[in-house]
């Protein structure tokens, strides 16, 4: 679906993206991880075919965008990292105009309308003005629009970034439901949890390269331990505290406000600590999660 | 769901212009309210100077032959509701879709491209301007203001005033950065609505280079087209006047291609 051989992007002397090869196969979940400015959505607008490759090779759906824009276009839905809804229009006519931008005809465009209202669960608000509805419907609606032209392709930049937890999870079945049905999803997120729940296989983006690519299970398990043990000291005290803790396990992570002890035998590792006389404010033993990854591949966190 | 069993193919040019209209249209059918004031204006002018001061003046003289005051003021109206239409739309409107509603982003995300919408939007505007003059036309004829069959062909020359107008405001707009930059446009328009030999003839600017420059200027072209061929006088200057005017509106339209092709395609 989406082929990239050392796709390139800059704006002026800065490289937002610099060179990264992408395979994307039909029906997958792909997603781009990976924190603000990593150049997650310069790719997507390229892919969008909005935005000129500056290097590189790009084919979507076997399409050049420098030359078949309009035909991939036709093919894709997007959904912006902003909600670039029509304010000026009621909701109904969001998805009515929007499919006839795509050529679809009259009564298509208004059947597809209403089963898409019925999708993103506001039909009752079909007459509103967008202005009148709440972010996780606009945000819905984003995405019906999207799919006025049955698209092979969906685009998702940020998704649910700004939804509350409720609207999150009602967002993420929805897009569960759109992959069983066979649509290619592409999905950036700087959320490790929704890239967990959503893709088959991601790459983890960072300063506009690919630091690593495989499914969630594949990356946590080639770069992190099965399970970590989070220790949490006084204010100040982490930095000095971890030489004291760093042979229990497979490696340290010093945070801000915690110690990370990688491990694949977490609770040993806080017995431990306990047993050394160290007296955490509170400690927590998990599951090693992709933020995990990613902390060990670029020295940062996700949400940064 | 309902699948599209095939994909449509991208809209022609003329298609996609047309869509766009439509959707400038579904968002004015309920603020229909919005195009009466703008027919007024002129028509309050025509009423205050052209019929009220008029009765002041005897007559004027245009092109060698004597005119009443109102008849040499309402085609300057005309030109200048086609005038204001489009500036309307193409500037205060279209910098909002650019800038704050990010409308073009949306569009530029399904088939169309830069070219459809700075044609859809230009043919708004001229469609706008149109549709005043239109109905200021049916005014003058009503009250016996015109003096020709000519006239007749007023209104396709106040569509392309509206059409020049709305392609190099649209173009204007794309430098715009913030709403204080509108000032900009009224210092331009309030001259250009007052000495375009529009309540008093060019002849009063005497046989300097002032002249010259009024008669070089697009609402000058505009009103001077319309009084020729509402009062019958028609002139070689008519074909200068319509020359310039397609010009201004192509040059207009692929200046705003290329800068929608800049902000947006980046």
């Amino acid at each position: 679906m989406i082929s990239a051989r050392g796709l390139r992007k800059s704006f002026g002397d800065f490289e937002a993206v610099k060179g990264i090869d992408v395979e994307v196969r039909r029906g997958e979940a792909f997603g781009f991880l990976g924190p603000n400015g990593a150049g997650k959505s310069s790719t997507m607008r390229m892919i969008a075919s909005v935005s000129p490759v500056s290097g590189g090779e790009l084919r979507i759906l076997g399409m050049d965008p420098a030359t078949d824009g309009p035909a991939i276009r036709g093919r894709l839905g997007v959904c912006p990292q902003e909600d670039t809804l029509d304010k000026e229009l009621s909701v109904f006519d969001n998805l009515y105009i929007y499919g006839r931008y795509f050529g679809i005809d009259r009564a298509t465009c208004r059947e597809r309308a209403r089963e898409l209202l019925e999708f993103a669960q506001i039909t009752d608000k079909a007459k509103a003005k967008v202005e009148s509805l709440s972010g996780g419907m606009k945000r819905r609606l984003t995405i019906a629009r999207s799919l006025i032209n049955n698209p092979d392709l969906l685009l998702l930049d940020e998704p649910t970034t700004g939804l509350d937890p409720q609207a999150r999870h009602v967002l993420w079945d929805q897009l569960f439901r759109l992959k069983q049905a066979g649509v290619t999803l592409v999905i950036t997120t700087h959320y490790m949890d929704e890239a967990e729940q959503l893709c088959d296989r991601l790459v983890v983006m960072d300063k506009g390269l690919i630091a690593a690519e495989g499914s969630p299970r594949e990356l946590i398990d080639a770069h992190s331990t099965r399970e970590v043990a989070e220790l949490r000291f006084g204010v100040g005290e982490h930095e000095a505290i971890a030489g004291k803790v760093e042979d229990l396990g497979e490696r340290v992570e010093v945070l801000p406000d915690r110690l990370l002890v990688y491990s694949d035998h977490g609770e040993d590792v806080v017995t431990a600590v306990l047993d050394r006389g160290l007296q955490p404010l509170a400690t927590l033993v998990r599951r090693s999660t992709l933020e995990d990854v990613f902390l060990r591949l670029t020295g940062r966190r996700l949400a940064d | 769901m309902a699948l599209l069993h095939e994909i449509p193919a991208p809209l022609s040019p003329a298609a996609a212009t047309r869509v766009l209209v439509l959707r400038n249209y579904v968002v004015y059918k309920s603020a229909w309210k919005l195009f009466v004031t703008g027919f007024l204006e002129p028509v309050f002018y025509l009423f205050s100077i052209g019929i009220g001061v008029g009765q002041l003046i005897d007559t004027f003289e245009f092109h060698g032959e004597a005119i009443p005051y109102a008849e040499f003021v309402a085609p300057a109206m005309l030109a200048t509701s086609a005038f204001n239409g489009a500036l309307l739309d193409s500037t205060y409107n279209v910098f909002f879709k650019l800038k704050y509603e990010k409308l073009y982003d949306q569009m530029l995300a399904t088939p169309l491209s830069t070219g459809d919408i700075a044609r859809g939007e230009i043919a708004w505007g001229l469609m706008r301007g149109s549709v005043y003059s239109a109905a200021f036309l049916v005014v003058m004829a009503v009250m016996g203001l015109t003096h020709s069959w000519w006239a007749v062909l007023a209104l396709p020359a106040a569509v392309l005033i509206a059409f020049a107008f709305s392609a190099v405001c649209m173009a204007v707009t794309t430098w715009m950065t913030s709403w204080q930059d509108f000032d900009k446009i009224t210092l331009v328009q309030m001259p250009l609505f007052l000495f375009s030999a529009t309540f008093f003839p060019v002849e009063a600017f005497g046989d300097g280079v002032l002249r010259w420059v009024v008669e070089a200027t697009p609402l000058y072209r505009g009103v001077v087209l319309c009084r020729e061929l509402t009062t019958g006088v028609v002139t070689w200057e008519s074909a200068v006047s319509v020359v310039y005017l397609v010009v201004m509106g192509i040059v207009g339209l692929l200046v705003v291609r290329r800068r929608l092709d800049r902000l947006l395609l980046t």
